[in-house]
């Protein structure tokens, strides 16, 4: 009998060389005579593993890592085959510390199955949640939802229960249902990790939604800096849709619901979700004045439940174990688990799925182990480019929207990017008007001449000219735009900028060498 | 990238044709166009504008909105490097002015015998192995100045 062994074929993975490792485990078993049953499996998110290889053993799948293709001869000769010591060894894949202390819900399917296995999918628990669903009522749906506590995992948090309500109650005659996989936010790729280790969850979550609203078209806006997702989740969904899951009617006894993967084309506003169906109906992708809501008037003017890929896909997860199951995780208001992807300057980077209430210390210390220069800790932007910069002193903030609100920052899509004392927070926060100005739609002014003129004070006050004045003026900019702009990008840009003059004084006085930069 | 075809309107009004029929097409089109030839050619705006019913203007603007859709062919190869926080946690804005300096273009250019385009972009997703390049749509990680070389001579480009 052929052994099973699994390389990731995670964009990640294939990155740091998992498919020469790949290749090569080909080339040496045929060289060896040995039939082996290679899977090509998503990531199990020990991004700082990768390429991690796992073979299926009777007492179950142990892990060897970080592989390279000069290591594959060495693991044949230690019979890593029957889970044979080698110094690579990692022992049994679930029992290592950084994936065993995890709550998987979201993410429980990524990294184990193949990704484009119906067979798979099924034999660890996929379409149980949308066969429960079927056979509820769409207001059952939408109160489940709601009482489980989901709220949007893009970075609003708004409650997702809530806007499926909406949709539902708007009479139409079309409805859709939109999936926001545009994920722009630097240090975040939970989106990504999934559409490429688990793109049915994706598909069932919208199936649900779907059934729940009475949508009976849906669309996937992928980003286009995303080709590996973007083929992987299209074949997930001609797979499905052959095999009559989705298409003509859901599970072959439901409602008509047919999908369609989108491509967007470099543009981070489009992760704003008027502006994303403003693309989507093949336009500019300006933002919308709201209101009418997207779930009153959303693509091509009808209601249109738009939601971010984390949510959708955690809504099998709902149906499958039950909403109150899914409500006990978590703290406060924010109920459930949330995917973080820890990034940058990390030693133990990749996704860590914990239930709400999850400190940042925890996150940077325990799993990430510290920085990857090995240098001291500094800051940490959570968030994405639109979060906020923290120092040591807030790294006990529990990972909860509201007590991210109460520190003046936000969870976002889950992004914990860590830099050590080499950072520049002034640069930084130069950067974050730079990208705002780079990235903004132009449809209202705060956003379009604000972020300019806020990375021009910036640099002013960086070399010394009228500090005092200009930083008034810093300040009294960013309050225009947070109260000002029409949408998120402009509102939230003055989030790393406050954040770092608040935190990094420092940094923004080159008079005084800060202490870290006069160490160099 | 290497698979482009010159720009041949009746191959262009081919492929605007099998697409029309999406509901929001000018996405759809304006990537298979540039799929096909490497870049969207001027002269596929008012093919576009003709067969959506839409004004050239509105073509246009989509065109020019997005990052993505290129004006004119890049290089022969397109080098992506993250400019994000993350990838700027570890390095990457060292590893810009290295790949300038080996590569001999500026940021944003294409090289003077078009072998190679160098183009910034902002997050690859691979975040957690920074700092984070694409080249010709392959995705690598952990690219210090060293690992950028190897990638470069892997293409053949002199520097």
């Amino acid at each position: 009998m052929s052994r099973r062994i699994f390389v990731p074929i995670d964009a990640a993975a294939l990155s740091v060389g998992a498919g020469r490792v790949a290749q090569a485990i080909v080339r040496e078993a045929a060289e060896r005579g040995i039939a082996l049953d290679l899977v090509r499996n998503g990531t199990r998110g020990m991004l700082w593993l990768e390429p991690l290889v796992e073979v299926e053993t009777p007492a179950g799948r142990v892990a060897y890592g970080p592989v390279t293709p000069a290591d594959v001869s060495g693991l044949f000769d230690a019979d890593f085959l029957n889970g044979g010591a080698h110094a690579l060894s990692l022992g049994p894949t679930e029992e290592i510390p950084y994936f065993k202390r995890q709550e998987r819900l979201t993410f429980a399917r990524c990294g184990i199955v193949d990704p484009l296995s119906l067979a798979d999918y099924r034999a660890h628990g996929g379409w149980k949640g949308l066969e429960t669903a079927l056979g509820l009522t769409g207001a059952e749906i939408v109160e489940q939802v709601t009482q489980s506590g989901l709220r949007g995992r893009g970075g609003a948090g708004f409650p997702t229960g809530i806007k499926w309500r909406t949709v539902l109650n708007a009479p139409a005659d079309q409805k859709y249902v939109v999936c926001n996989a545009d994920e722009g936010d630097s240090g975040t790729f939970a989106d990504r990790m999934l559409m490429e280790g688990d793109p049915y969850a994706l598909i069932e979550g919208m199936a649900i939604a779907a059934v729940a609203v009475g949508a009976t078209l849906g669309f996937v806006y992928i980003r286009s800096e995303y080709p590996h997702a973007f083929r992987t989740f299209s074949a997930a969904i001609e797979i499905a849709t052959e095999a009559g899951l989705i298409g003509a009617s859901i599970l072959g006894t439901g409602p008509a619901f047919h999908l369609e993967a989108r491509l967007g084309a470099g543009a981070y506003i489009c992760g704003e979700e008027t502006s994303l169906l403003e693309s989507l109906e093949g336009k500019r992708g300006l933002v919308r004045f709201k209101p009418p809501l997207p779930a009153i008037e959303g693509l091509f003017g009808k209601p249109t439940i738009v939601n971010n890929l984390v949510s959708l896909a955690t809504v099998p997860v709902i149906f499958e174990k039950g909403w109150e199951a899914y409500r006990d995780f978590g703290m406060g208001r924010s109920r459930g688990t949330l995917p973080i992807q820890l990034a940058g300057n990390i030693k133990r980077g990749g996704l860590i799925e914990r239930a709400f209430g999850i400190t940042l210390r925890e996150l940077i210390e325990d799993y990430g182990q510290g920085t990857a220069s090995g240098r001291p800790f500094r800051a940490v932007q959570v968030g994405g480019p639109l979060g906020a910069y923290f120092p040591e002193s807030l790294l006990d903030t529990p990972l909860d929207y509201e007590a991210f609100a109460a520190v003046k920052g936000m969870l976002g899509h889950g992004g914990v990017v860590v830099f050590d004392d080499q950072v520049d927070l002034a640069e930084q926060a130069k950067f974050a008007m730079e990208f705002c100005a780079e990235e903004s739609c132009g449809k209202c002014t705060p956003c379009r001449i604000g972020s300019t003129r806020g990375a021009e004070v910036i640099e002013k006050i960086i070399a010394g000219e009228d500090r005092s004045k200009n930083l008034v003026l810093l300040d009294d900019l960013c309050t225009l735009m947070l109260d000002g702009s029409l949408c998120a990008l402009g509102g939230l840009t003055p989030y790393p900028v406050l954040s770092a003059l608040t935190h990094f004084p420092d940094d923004f006085d080159r008079s005084v060498a800060a202490p870290a930069r006069a160490a160099e | 990238m290497a698979h482009s075809a010159p720009f041949d309107p009746d191959i262009a009004r081919e492929v605007i044709a099998g697409l029309t029929h999406l509901p929001g097409a000018t996405l759809p089109i304006l990537h298979a166009l540039q799929d096909r030839f490497g870049y969207v050619d001027a002269a596929a705006v008012p093919l576009i504008a003709d067969a959506l019913n839409l004004s050239r203007a509105e073509i246009h603007g989509v065109v020019t909105f997005y990052h993505h859709f290129r004006q004119a062919p890049a290089g022969a190869h397109v080098i992506q490097l993250c400019r994000a926080e993350a990838c700027q946690s570890m390095g990457c804005r060292d590893l810009e002015r290295h790949a300038e300096t080996r590569l001999g273009v500026a940021m944003g250019s294409t090289r003077a015998d078009r072998r190679a385009t160098l183009e910034p972009v902002y997050c690859l997703g691979n975040c957690a192995l920074s700092p984070a390049v694409m080249i010709d749509g392959e995705l690598h990680g952990r690219v210090d100045a060293a690992r950028f070389d190897e990638l470069i001579d892997e293409l053949g480009l002199p520097p």
